[in-house]
């Protein structure tokens, strides 16, 4: 009884901080857009009209009731799914974002299973040979992994593997001749392109997605594998380890049943903080590759001073971050039988 | 650690006790092959800065159209980008606004979020959980879209880069001063410095802050490799340093369009961004090693 009612405590404060976190986060891109140099009413009626047309619009917009008023405004729009009209596409930025989201999503969520495929393992076996050339292969990989600029290896990676070699894609989604072909449905268009039963399709999309997903992939398992090696070190200090050898268990079993469970709780934590990078790492690497998601919208926006969707893009890529790390909060329990207990 | 030190002699006095000390850390410092590699490029960072025009042979500023997009040859050593310029010479003194940026952005974040930490961490309470919530807020924020969405707003350029740079780079230093000063608030030291009727700021700045000194260093160098490779990434999206200034990301971002044809102008920037970040890297994985007793092998 006593445990149902702390649980209950604890939900309702990380709601709590999850809802400042997020109020913080719109009070941050509400501030951004304020200081910005352009007056927004002189964006709408242009800078010829009149003083009352100017006054007028400018009530209209709200733009004359305090800060406060006016923050209040923009929660309530953001709550209703309001985040203003993009003044590039005409379009609501919702409708823009809804639209390049996927290929953002598409990207990272292949990006990061590349990640955990080979990071984990990577990590795994790194701390069971620590210190032997295994070990030290695999931390000269991590290194140059967070020590490289993704967007001069998306441009290396294009020279190499499309124009000289062939082998990949070049920068887009799928190539041309598919691009009117493929029936939307999913917005993914690995997805797609398989519903559709286009096999050609399909490889094209394939081809275009390998080359930026290996290289995002690259960067997360970098940073996986060495997270995964430190606390697998630290696990398999301990006793508990030393006794299943005693016991005679094998190593593979030692490693994956008795100290892998134990080092994943921290392990799930960075593999959701890479996911997040992975998000951000996409404006570069979308950049580079023309691939059409969130962060080419963001860069783009950028450069017709199209503010509202530069906010909106922050303001979403922002939620995805907060939400991913409350996430981990919410997966641990269910991971780690300790904390559950507790 | 006993070991280096069984083998030295018994200090005399206070003086050479710090300098013993001084000699054991150097010693680790240069035994280190991580500290030692990345120790040695940052300080090529340095010297190229510092001696940037003794060391180029161009001026890097200099257009020449006529010999533009030159492969590397003996009269330049990198080639030449799409308006004749030596791409050797813009590497060399694109060193500067390298290293001008991490200074800065490290100047102001650093002491920012130490004083912040701090501060949380000795007062507890409803301070604590204030501050904390807001270095969260920040946190939270993906570093490179936040400088993207401030720059853009700023207008793009070196210091508006710095700026939002360092703005998204100070709350990890604040937790980490934070987690020092909880373990510290209840130490014997800091409470007979409170005995004695030392103010709060005094003892936050005399007993707490040089114990924080040594994770704070090791955390900025590791941020050094970080904050290079965001200002490159505005630099190549052209909201850092504004042309013609040689900065490596700007350089990339031009060598972009020619990537297929004159590779050259691209590759070498990239890869100074790559050595130095790595350096940084090196030189704060090893340093850790070396200072951090957690972390020893």
């Amino acid at each position: 009884m006593k445990g149902s009612v702390s649980g209950f405590w604890i939900f309702l404060r990380g709601v709590a901080t999850l809802l400042v976190t997020l109020a913080g986060l719109l009070f941050a891109t509400f501030i951004i857009g304020r200081v910005m140099p352009i007056d927004p009413v002189i964006a709408v009626v242009g800078d010829k009209a009149s003083a009352e047309t100017y006054a007028q619009a400018r009530e209209e917009m709200g733009l004359d009731r305090p800060l406060w008023v006016q923050f209040g405004r923009y929660i309530e729009g953001v709550a209703r799914g309001d985040l203003g009209q993009s003044s590039s596409s005409g379009q609501p930025v919702v409708e823009d974002i809804a639209r390049a989201f996927p290929a953002t999503l598409e990207l990272s969520v292949f990006a990061i299973i590349i990640g955990i495929c080979v990071g984990l393992p990577l990590g795994v076996y790194a701390a069971h040979r620590r210190n032997t050339w295994f070990d030290h292969t695999a931390r000269v990989l991590s290194l140059f992994g967070y020590s490289t600029p993704v967007f001069w290896l998306g441009l290396i990676a294009l020279l190499i593997f499309y124009a000289q070699l062939g082998w990949t894609g070049g920068p887009g989604r799928i190539g041309t001749a598919y691009r009117y072909t493929v029936q939307e449905w999913s917005g993914l268009m690995l997805v797609d392109t398989l519903r559709s039963g286009d096999w050609y399709a399909f490889r094209s999309a394939f081809s275009h997605i390998i080359l930026p997903a290996l290289l995002l992939g690259y960067f997360s398992l970098a940073y996986i594998a060495r997270m995964t090696r430190n606390f697998m070190i630290e696990e398999l200090n301990k006793e508990y380890v030393t006794m299943a050898r005693i016991k005679g268990a094998s190593e593979t079993r030692v490693l994956w049943r008795h100290a892998f469970p134990n080092a994943l709780v921290p392990v799930v934590t960075v593999i959701a903080l890479s996911f997040g990078h992975l998000l951000e790492g996409a404006v570069l690497t979308e950049t580079v590759f023309a691939w059409p998601g969130l962060g080419l919208y963001i860069t783009k926006s950028l450069f017709s001073a199209d503010m509202p969707a530069v906010l909106g893009g922050t303001l979403v890529v922002g939620i995805c971050f907060v939400l991913l790390n409350k996430l981990t909060d919410v997966i641990y329990p269910l991971l780690d039988p300790r904390t559950r207990n507790r | 650690m006993s070991g280096a030190q069984s083998t030295m002699q018994t200090p005399n006095s206070r003086r050479e006790a710090r300098l013993i000390q001084f000699k054991i850390g150097l010693r680790r410092v240069v035994r280190n092959p991580s500290t030692l590699v990345g120790g040695l490029l940052v300080l090529t960072l340095l010297v190229m800065a510092l001696i940037a025009p003794l060391i180029a042979t161009h001026d890097p500023m200099a257009q020449i159209l006529t010999d533009r997009l030159q492969p590397p040859s003996s009269a330049h050593w990198l080639g030449t980008d799409q308006l004749g310029r030596d791409i050797y010479s813009r590497l060399v003194y694109g060193a500067q606004p390298t290293l001008l940026i991490v200074i800065l952005v490290i100047a102001f974040s650093a002491p920012f979020g130490l004083i912040i930490g701090m501060v949380a961490g000795y007062m507890g309470g409803w301070v604590e959980t204030l501050l904390m919530r807001l270095t969260d807020i920040f946190m939270a924020f993906p570093r490179l879209i936040l400088a993207l969405a401030l720059v853009s707003v700023l207008k793009p350029g070196l210091t508006n880069a710095v700026i939002a740079i360092a703005i998204t780079a100070w709350p990890s230093y604040a937790r980490l001063a934070r987690a020092e000063t909880l373990a510290l608030r209840h130490a014997d030291f800091v409470e007979a410095a409170r005995g004695l009727g030392q103010s709060g700021r005094k003892i936050v700045m005399g007993q707490i802050l040089p114990l924080c000194l040594s994770s704070a260093a090791i955390r900025a160098t590791l941020d050094m490799a970080g904050i290079i490779l965001t200002a490159a990434g505005l630099g190549f999206l052209g909201l850092g340093a504004q042309p013609p200034m040689a900065e490596w990301g700007a350089m990339i971002g031009t060598g972009r369009d020619h990537v297929f044809d004159a590779w050259w102008v691209a590759a070498a920037p990239g890869v100074a961004i790559l050595l130095v970040s790595l350096g940084f890297n090196l030189l704060g994985d090893g340093l850790r090693d070396v200072l951090d007793p957690k972390h020893h092998d």
